[in-house]
């Protein structure tokens, strides 16, 4: 789990939204994120993912999301941060 | 009491086989392009990895068990240093053996996302390996090599791997028979002939080809070419 994917934006703020991230260089197009999103993602013709928004992680599709990152096969899903995490030590 | 621990190490081992094999199969079947009995695809996956962990845990117990049976005589690094056992040293060192591999896959699996994709599949590879030697390890030592009952329960294992491996390679079993099928767009590949312009076609930008229908040599690139024409089926082949 990297840095960027537990930042908040700042204290008392709203948590940063997250989104979805594909790593196209790794993505093997075996098609199990969009069977465990399929709010966010479906599948193209070859089986490789297709965003249907802008790939913006509601909080309530965070744990799925979380899962799909987890199970991808070629760790090519990532969960990131909207904005850019404030440079810190 | 020290029968009791020689039945459970029999058990226990026989249950962390036939449990590898159903990993082996499902590990093997989540790579081919369709998965068995309409799974989907997370399911397959989870399956693999929870049968793994519960793999892990009778073969915990197996070894446990073993180092406690008197006859056995085994001593603690019997348990990580293959063939340097007393009873039996080659077929007890592959059980040895497979137990080191399968700590290596197992460990590097739950450490996947720190290690990286390639570290990883290199070593989850090791199954290939691991698997046959714990079969042999499972004909060859303790009590039961030779029993009907063990070479069964062998020979359904094999014939399971066998079948997973039949159905991964089989290109009828892809999801995406036409992925496999690609072609590389003839206007990529050395004209044949020197004769380009084919007089009875009038050419049309801006209509997409067709679905299955390469386009004609001479054609000229529609003004999208790349952005969609690349996604119709039948159109290009994948160079592996
Ligand atoms: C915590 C434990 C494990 C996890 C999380 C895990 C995960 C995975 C994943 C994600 C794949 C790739 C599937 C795909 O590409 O769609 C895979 C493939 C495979 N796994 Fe495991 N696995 C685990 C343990 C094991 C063990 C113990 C064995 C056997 C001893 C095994 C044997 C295999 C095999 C044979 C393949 C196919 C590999 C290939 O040909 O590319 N796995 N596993
Ligand atoms: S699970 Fe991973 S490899 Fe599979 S389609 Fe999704 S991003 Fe690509």
């Amino acid at each position: 789990m990297s840095h960027a994917e537990t930042t908040r934006i700042g204290r008392g703020q709203e948590p940063a939204s997250r989104r979805l991230h594909v790593d196209w260089t790794a993505c093997d197009g075996r098609g199990l994120c969009a069977e465990l999103l399929p709010e966010l993602l479906t599948e193209d013709d070859w089986g490789f993912p297709v965003a249907r928004g802008d790939m913006t992680v509601p909080p309530a599709l965070e744990p799925a999301a979380r899962q799909a990152v987890d199970r991808c096969p070629a760790l090519a899903l990532r969960l990131v941060s909207e904005r850019p995490a404030p440079a810190s030590s | 009491m020290t029968d009791a621990l020689w039945y459970f190490a029999r058990g226990s081992g026989v249950v962390s086989l036939v449990l590898l094999t159903v990993v082996v199969a499902l590990g093997i079947g989540a790579r081919s392009g369709r998965t068995a009995f309409g799974l989907p695809r997370f399911a397959v996956n989870l399956l693999h990895r929870n049968a793994a962990l519960l793999a892990v845990v009778f073969l915990a117990g197996h070894v446990v068990s073993l180092l406690f049976d008197p006859y056995a005589q085994l001593r603690v690094f019997d348990l990580v240093l293959p063939f340097a056992g007393n009873y039996r040293p080659v077929w007890q060192g592959l059980g040895t053996l497979a137990f080191d591999l399968l700590l290596a896959i197992v460990i590097t699996s739950l450490l996947r996302k720190r290690l990286g994709a390639r570290v990883w599949r290199i070593v989850h590879w090791l199954a290939y390996l691991c698997w046959p030697v714990a079969l042999l390890h499972g004909l060859g030592t303790g009590s039961d090599n030779g029993t009907v009952w063990l070479w069964t329960i062998s020979a359904l294992c094999t014939l399971l791997v066998v079948a997973a491996v039949g159905w991964r390679l089989a290109p009828s079993f892809s999801r995406f028979p036409e992925r496999a099928r690609r072609h590389i767009n003839p206007r990529l590949l050395p004209a044949p002939t020197p004769a380009l312009t084919q007089p009875g076609t009038p050419s049309q930008p801006g209509t997409p080809p067709q679905p299955g229908t390469p386009p004609q040599p001479g054609t000229p690139p529609p003004a999208h070419f790349g952005a969609r024409a690349s996604a119709q089926p039948g159109s290009y082949e994948e160079v592996r």
